[in-house]
């Protein structure tokens, strides 16, 4: 056995990741070039004046708000509704647990249009109209699966007996939930509800079949890639998404390093 | 010693009704909104829309799927099938050594770095990615720059010109397409295969050594074998992202539409939600063949 | 005197397995009691009935003359040390030993004198700020024990404690536990499947087989008086005549219990040959094959240790064969 890799094997894999990061930070170089017609390479010069006229676009803001309040609305659902299901499969052997934990999952796991389109079929029939909270909806729907399964994976670690303990002590349930339960799950609570609140920012295909006329940020985005009106501000938006959507991302990984889950596997 | 707590007392009497407090308001949401949506898809594929009117006749009808079977449509199914398939064994063969070095090999410091290195882009916005590959691919942007620099752009002129692999620039062609799809669905593929290889014990490689087998024998009779259940679990995202997805085919690729568009397209101005809906349906019987095959060969164990 | 537990007809059943069946048990209110058995045999499952963590499918539980069939966990006079200790890992050493206090409303300086007073009594006094991970295994179980008495229980349950340590620490917290236990004066219940452990440390034994209680006595009831086989090979590991033999021998057909430090080398009823030989230190364990009984002997050092192969005949003190009249499994 090789303790150490042959040196094509590093290359390839190091080539690899590469390959995964340079395309996003070609963006950001993108976002100071002066010239806006187009996608010259490379740049004839720089500038910052890009983000000043993205601070002045009504529209951008208007975007970010709704997709702010959307994200924020569904984080809060998905992790009431995330911990309740995670605390119930993990706990306990009952009938029908395997096909509760294939349900959770299953929004995410049949491609976006799917679900997106079903939830388009189903505001058809019911006659239910367009409004924020039909993209709340669907956003809250497949964040779920993302608290379930940090939630999941931090209840399986957390011995059964230390809630016997805290009940043998004279805690009642709720405080056994109060100073027990909820300190040892939190970090793990806090990963689900960034990675959860990453998803629904940035999700767009599912949104645009609940949306209605209403523009979340990347449904402006999706607008402008094929209606550019002035692409580097895109390019800044772009750049601004991807800083704001890193941040959750490090911080979950953070809260749940050292503990053997993985946060959030699979979109 | 508590006092008075009546509905911790309920709850100690009876374990199941704490389980059932537990387990309805999530399976009320998913099955009402999530299943319940589901249902209406299948239900819309078997309406129809009435010609003269353009208005929805919902009344079961074969009609709608029997126009899936038109040539144009039949053909989106094709392609959409054909380049599912594509960008999947490309993302395999992609994934591969950087899943192996990142399970066997990285230690410490570097599994931090491999790991994240996986899941921020995983985790980075989609349109953002996506965006990039057309700045990317685009005439006047980085890769042909890199060509004429390296003065090779008569290669990429020849390769352009090939049909159906080909097109103006690479930004429109379906070349460019599969590379989007390849470099977004990635991660996905990565992932799972990284955790079947971590399952394998060194001490079955050292012992495959043992028994004499040399590096390339060892890893095709007992890596690849153990990495499969991985790979198989990658390529049920692969296979299903692409199939189902509409916006990468529209910003980077021909105006030969995929499954994704057309069913974006039937829903929005063309207004024909059931066929829209008959469309939809297509991706999940064939997932839900693909799963069951997968299921038999054990990858969700690697899930 | 009322007892401080008191089962009358306990079973418990999940589904099909009976767990725990037809258990009738009183245990006094300064005693110290073990329940002794092999896994599964329900030992286990009667802690955790006296606990509140299951509840009887038949039957009662009695905590000092009520009943606690309706009672929760947190109403019950009774704590318990648990076989994983379950310290809180968020919380350190003075919080955990705290915890029930805080819960039931002490104010937070005479909570942290209390749990002072504890940890002193397990000599830990001083590790109050430490964070249970940074514990051996030893000490935590020392602080799940503070934590436990500082509740100050009516009875003390312990699953299994000393399972988890290795053999000079065990010895030590044997002698501890023991010495604590008379200083207290309350009850203290301890599970274990170790018989040494059980017969060094209780006032009275309890030995479980399959969700019941075979017998139960004082250690030197249980041992030198099995009323059972199955007793009779759990504890000490003794030989049982079958009934003919015995009926040969003494006239009552029924099994009988023969302790293997009780038989030694000389003119006896039994000849057979010796089949195997293990040093143990202090003495010589040899089996005998006599007509296909194969009988366990222990030799103390100093006595001639016959070869393998070699026949022998076996004698030993009348009063040691211990004839089970009672037996019914």
């Amino acid at each position: 056995m090789h303790s150490k890799a042959s040196l094509g094997l590093r290359i390839a894999a190091i080539g690899g990741l590469l390959f995964l990061h340079l395309p996003i930070l070609l963006i950001f170089v993108y976002a100071f070039t002066t010239e806006d017609k187009s996608y010259q390479w490379p740049p004839p010069g720089l500038t910052l004046k890009w983000f000043e006229v993205t601070w002045n676009r009504p529209d951008v803001w208007e975007a970010l708000g709704l997709s702010l309040r959307v994200a924020c609305v569904s984080t809060v659902i998905a992790m009431v509704l995330g911990t309740l299901c995670a605390a119930a499969v993990a706990r306990s052997k009952f009938f029908g647990r395997e096909t509760i934990s294939l349900l959770v999952i299953l929004p995410i796991a049949l491609p976006g249009i799917i679900t997106g389109i079903s939830l388009r079929s189903a505001f058809n029939i019911a006659d239910i109209p367009f409004s924020t909270w039909t993209i709340i909806l669907g956003h809250a729907t497949f964040c779920i699966v993302v608290v379930y399964n940090n939630a999941v994976a931090r209840f399986r670690r957390t011995s059964s007996s230390l809630i016997e303990a805290s009940m043998d002590l004279g805690a009642t349930y709720w405080q056994t939930l109060r100073f027990v339960i909820m300190p040892n799950i939190a970090t793990a609570l806090l990963a689900g509800g960034m990675l959860a609140f990453a998803l629904s920012f940035d999700e767009v295909i599912v949104t645009t079949f609940t949306a209605g006329q209403q523009q979340t940020l990347p449904i402006w985005m999706l607008e402008e890639l094929v209606r550019p009106r002035q692409r580097p501000v895109t390019n800044v938006v772009a750049m601004v998404v991807v800083l704001v959507t890193f941040l959750p991302i490090l911080a979950a990984y953070y809260l749940t390093r050292g503990t053997e889950t993985v946060a959030g596997q699979g979109k | 010693m508590a006092s008075s707590a009546p509905i911790s007392d309920a709850l100690w009497r009876r374990p199941n009704l704490l389980l059932f407090l537990l387990v309805t308001p999530p399976l009320l949401w998913l099955g009402i909104v999530y299943l319940g949506s589901l249902f209406a898809l299948l239900a819309q594929s078997f309406f129809s829309i009435d010609e003269f009117s353009g208005l929805i006749n919902y009344e079961f009808t074969l009609k709608t799927y029997s126009e899936l079977l038109r040539a144009s449509n039949f053909d989106i199914l094709l392609r959409t099938i054909a380049m599912a398939s594509a960008v999947t064994i490309a993302a395999a063969i992609v994934a591969f050594p950087i899943a192996y070095y990142a399970a066997r090999y990285a230690t410490g410091r570097w599994k931090a770095v491999f790991y994240l290195g996986v899941m921020l882009p995983l985790w980075s916005s989609y349109l953002v990615k996506v965006y990039s590959w057309k700045l990317i691919l685009a005439k006047e942007g980085i890769l042909n720059w890199l060509f004429e620099t390296l003065h090779l752009a008569w290669l990429l002129e020849a390769y352009l010109a090939i049909p159906v692999l080909g097109g103006n620039s690479l930004s429109v062609s379906w070349t460019g397409t599969f590379l989007v799809f390849l470099y977004v669905w990635l991660p996905f593929m990565i992932l799972p295969v990284q955790a079947s290889l971590e399952r394998v014990p060194p001490s079955m490689l050292e012992a495959s050594g043992d028994l004499g087998a040399r590096p390339g024998q060892t890893l095709r009779h007992v890596i690849l074998p153990l990495a499969l259940p991985g790979i198989i679990a990658g390529s049920i995202f692969t296979f299903s992202l692409t199939m189902g997805d509409y916006i990468i085919p529209q910003i980077v690729g021909t105006s030969a539409r995929m499954i994704g568009q057309a069913v974006y397209q039937f829903q929005g101005t063309a207004g024909n939600l059931p066929l829209a809906a008959a469309f939809a349906v297509v991706p999940i019987v064939v997932m839900g063949i693909y799963l069951t095959l997968a299921k038999r060969a054990g990858a969700f164990n690697a899930l | 005197m009322t007892a401080a537990i008191s089962f009358a007809g306990v079973s418990r059943h999940f589904g099909d397995v009976r767990a725990v069946d037809g258990v009738n048990l009183k245990i006094g209110e300064g005693e110290f009691f073990a329940l002794l058995g092999p896994s599964g045999s329900g030992k286990t499952t009667c802690l955790r009935l006296i606990a509140g963590f299951e509840q009887p499918t038949e039957g009662s539980v009695s905590i000092f003359g009520d009943d606690a069939t309706q009672m929760p966990p947190y109403r019950r006079p009774v704590n318990t040390v648990f076989q994983d200790y379950a310290l809180f890992p968020h919380l350190n050493v003075r919080d955990n030993v705290a915890y029930g206090l805080m819960v039931r409303g002490d104010a937070k300086a005479a909570r942290r004198a209390a749990a002072d007073e504890a940890l002193a009594l397990v000599a830990l006094g001083g590790y109050g700020d430490r964070k249970p991970s940074a514990l051996s295994g030893g000490q935590r179980q020392r602080v799940a024990l503070a934590r436990a008495l500082v509740m100050q229980p009516k009875v003390l349950l312990l699953d299994e404690p000393l399972g988890a340590l290795d053999l000079k620490l065990r010895e030590q917290m044997q002698t501890e536990l023991k010495s604590l236990q008379r200083q207290l004066g309350i009850a203290f219940v301890f599970v274990t499947h170790d018989q040494g452990e059980a017969l060094s440390m209780a006032d009275r034994v309890a030995v479980f087989n399959e969700g019941r209680i075979q017998q139960v006595g004082s250690p030197q009831d249980v041992y030198d008086r099995p009323e059972t086989p199955f007793v009779a090979d759990f504890v000490g590991a003794s030989n049982v005549l079958p009934a003919e033999l015995v009926a040969r021998l003494t006239g009552t057909s029924a099994p009988a219990s023969l302790r293997p430090e009780a038989i030694s080398v000389g003119d006896g009823p039994l000849t057979g040959a010796v089949e195997s030989q293990s040093f143990l230190g202090a003495a010589t364990r040899i089996e005998v094959n006599c007509n296909g009984l194969v009988v366990k002997m222990l030799l103390p050092k100093a006595n001639p240790v016959p070869r393998v192969g070699e026949t022998v005949s076996l004698t030993w003190p009348s009063e040691a064969l211990h004839v089970m009249e009672h037996a019914n499994g």
